[in-house]
């Protein structure tokens, strides 16, 4: 299936365009939340018209603050981080982040965290009717908050609790972005798909921690933090094979992409797109060249439609 | 707007052990960078170290198109960093942050510096002589073999004095002890950097967090502006990834969480939320 292709006949380019759950891209590639701040940081070194979608840093009801600093430390190819999901609230998003990225022709959509079930009620509310949202990707995942976030996506039952009440006050597509920190990813995966959810995102970072032998304490203020970047890729990629095969929802991909090769690796193993997070800050300009890149791979290996591709490796 | 340039090195010499200049070849930097910017290095090819290295710019000639740098081997990055042979290239990201004002004063300006410090500082003072500004460089390091570029910066036209935590040269004790004994008319420094009434107008400082907060005192006793250079761990420099979170006064007697990328690294002193 992923050697059909043009074969020169009819030369054209390929195709990269794909639909995540409802929401049509021009490309798979989208950026990871808290990667890529609002766009708004990524403006001048990223034509924000060439990527398949943004996906925002993630959005609570209420101003957060965020951890105590450090909040960074890096690891082997990868980093740890506990940012803590600083944001100015949903309200400071809607009234001033929305109109900016209404400027531009690439679907936003927002990621959303709360401390109760209600609370991803109330913002699925408030985005749905503030317009200029494509889609909404439900964070349960987050390692870095002392109150929901991962409990609810390290819960089968309550990542449905979740997904259902979200569902219940939006009509925009629903993607649930679960937690690598769990016994079996694709229960997890089950329930939220029973729950109503339209796609999956996975992973979001891997718990971890660093311990400092000169002071000899955690590095992170925060003491333990989500790990990023290329060292936790093989994890991201058999997560994504297990739950495509599991799963009949399309897959955002990310965990540790930084070439448009690992890109193909995460379409190969079942995602329907993905998501550049910590290779962003290595050089702003990752998702284009891995645009560039994906496109450049499907012409040289005659694959017409890059859709051929997703899950071709599951034979 | 800063670049994604890969830039050629010039030199990259050990100048005290332990401490290197790096100069690279960067036209673009040249013209775009101001006093207390900095420059995202990727020290390496490969996927680890992952990230670049945020390091101040240190100096600029114009007329060359260089840039310099000036780094303390501290892990990983600066480790590699110091590799680098002249004609290698070596990615850098900038320029980026928010430098220092510069003062339109007439020579009631001070320089402190603490350790690797005065990397950031050298290029104000560049600047300031090109304004015709001429400073007091207050410099405070562990040990006398730890000095660095005090004769560049006298070549430059500002006058430096040394403090030394051991005594080895120069002032025996911190340097804001050495400052303050200065404010008091101690006798350790005369002249330039001073007003008619003893007071000095503007601080600009690069050091230690506990240095920088007591100047900052100092600064706020004297009625002098002041600002400070701070550092905190980076991510991506273009301010998405909330890494580099420094606190800064929210008006109301607490703080908020502003980037040093971003917002800073430079921020007045006053508006610094010290711990």
């Amino acid at each position: 299936m992923s050697s059909k292709g043009s074969n020169g006949t009819s030369a054209g380019k390929p195709k990269l365009a794909v639909n995540v759950g409802g929401i049509q891209m021009i490309n798979p590639v989208t950026t990871a939340s808290g990667t890529f701040g609002f766009g708004t940081e990524y403006a001048p070194y990223v034509d924000l018209n060439r990527l398949g979608a943004i996906v925002v840093k993630g959005t609570t009801l209420a101003p957060r603050a965020g951890n105590p600093t450090p909040r960074l430390v890096e690891t082997p190819a990868g980093v740890l981080n506990s940012i803590g999901l600083q944001n100015p609230g949903v309200d400071h998003f809607i009234d001033e982040a929305l109109p900016y990225l209404a400027g531009f022709d690439v679907p936003v959509i927002v990621n959303i965290s709360g401390d109760t079930v209600e609370d991803y009620a109330r913002l699925a509310d408030r985005l749905s009717q503030a317009g200029g949202v494509a889609g909404l990707e439900v964070n349960i995942s987050c390692p870095n908050v002392k109150k929901g976030g991962m409990q609810f996506g390290s819960d089968p039952i309550m990542a449905a609790e979740v997904t259902r009440a979200v569902k219940g006050k939006t009509s925009l597509p629903v993607i649930v972005k679960l937690s690598p920190n769990v016994t079996s990813i694709v229960s997890v995966a089950e329930k939220v798909a029973e729950a109503g959810a339209d796609a999956l995102s996975l992973i979001n970072t891997l718990l971890g921690m660093s311990i400092d032998t000169k002071t000899r304490r955690p590095f992170l203020g925060n003491v333990m933090g989500g790990l990023s970047g290329p060292a936790i890729r093989p994890v991201a990629v058999r997560m994504v094979w297990q739950v495509y095969q599991a799963v009949k929802l399309p897959i955002i991909g990310m965990g540790g992409i930084v070439t448009a090769e690992d890109a193909i690796e995460f379409i190969l193993a079942g995602a329907t797109a993905v998501a550049v997070g910590t290779a962003n800050f290595v050089n702003p300009h990752t998702t284009i060249d891995v645009v560039e890149g994906i496109e450049k791979y499907l012409y040289e290996n005659g694959v017409s439609d890059l859709n051929e591709l997703i899950g071709a490796a599951h034979g | 707007m800063s670049l994604v340039i890969d830039a050629k090195v010039v030199q990259n010499k050990q100048i005290i052990p332990g401490h290197y200049r790096i100069t690279l070849a960067t036209p673009y930097c040249t013209e775009k960078a101001r006093p207390g910017q900095f420059l995202h290095v990727r020290c390496g090819s490969t996927q680890d170290p992952l990230l670049r290295r945020p390091i101040s710019i240190h100096a600029v000639d114009p007329q060359a198109g260089e840039v310099s740098l000036l780094y303390r081997v501290a892990g990983r990055g600066t480790a590699l960093l110091a590799e680098y042979r002249v004609g290698d290239m070596v990615s850098i990201f900038g320029p980026l942050g928010r430098g220092f004002t510069l003062p339109k004063g007439d020579g009631k300006v001070c320089v402190v510096s603490g350790g690797i410090g005065i990397a950031p500082l050298y290029f104000l003072l560049q600047k300031l002589a090109g304004l015709g500004i001429f400073a007091t460089v207050f410099q405070g390091v562990a040990t006398a073999k730890q000095i660095l570029i005090e004769d560049e910066i006298r070549e430059l036209g500002h006058s430096v004095v040394v403090a030394t935590d051991d005594g080895t040269k120069g002032f025996h004790g911190t340097v804001t002890s050495l400052f303050e004994d200065f404010l008091r008319g101690g006798g350790l420094v005369s002249k330039p950097g001073i007003n008619e009434d003893g007071l000095v107008s503007c601080i600009f400082t690069c050091g230690p967090p506990a240095m920088m907060k007591r100047l900052s005192e100092i600064a706020a006793q004297q009625g002098a502006y002041c600002e400070v250079s701070l550092e905190e761990r980076m991510g991506c420099g273009v301010g998405a990834c909330l890494s580099c979170a420094c606190k800064i006064k929210d008006g109301s007697g607490w703080f908020h969480y502003r980037r040093a990328c971003v917002e800073g690294p430079v921020f007045p002193a006053g508006e610094v939320f010290w711990e």
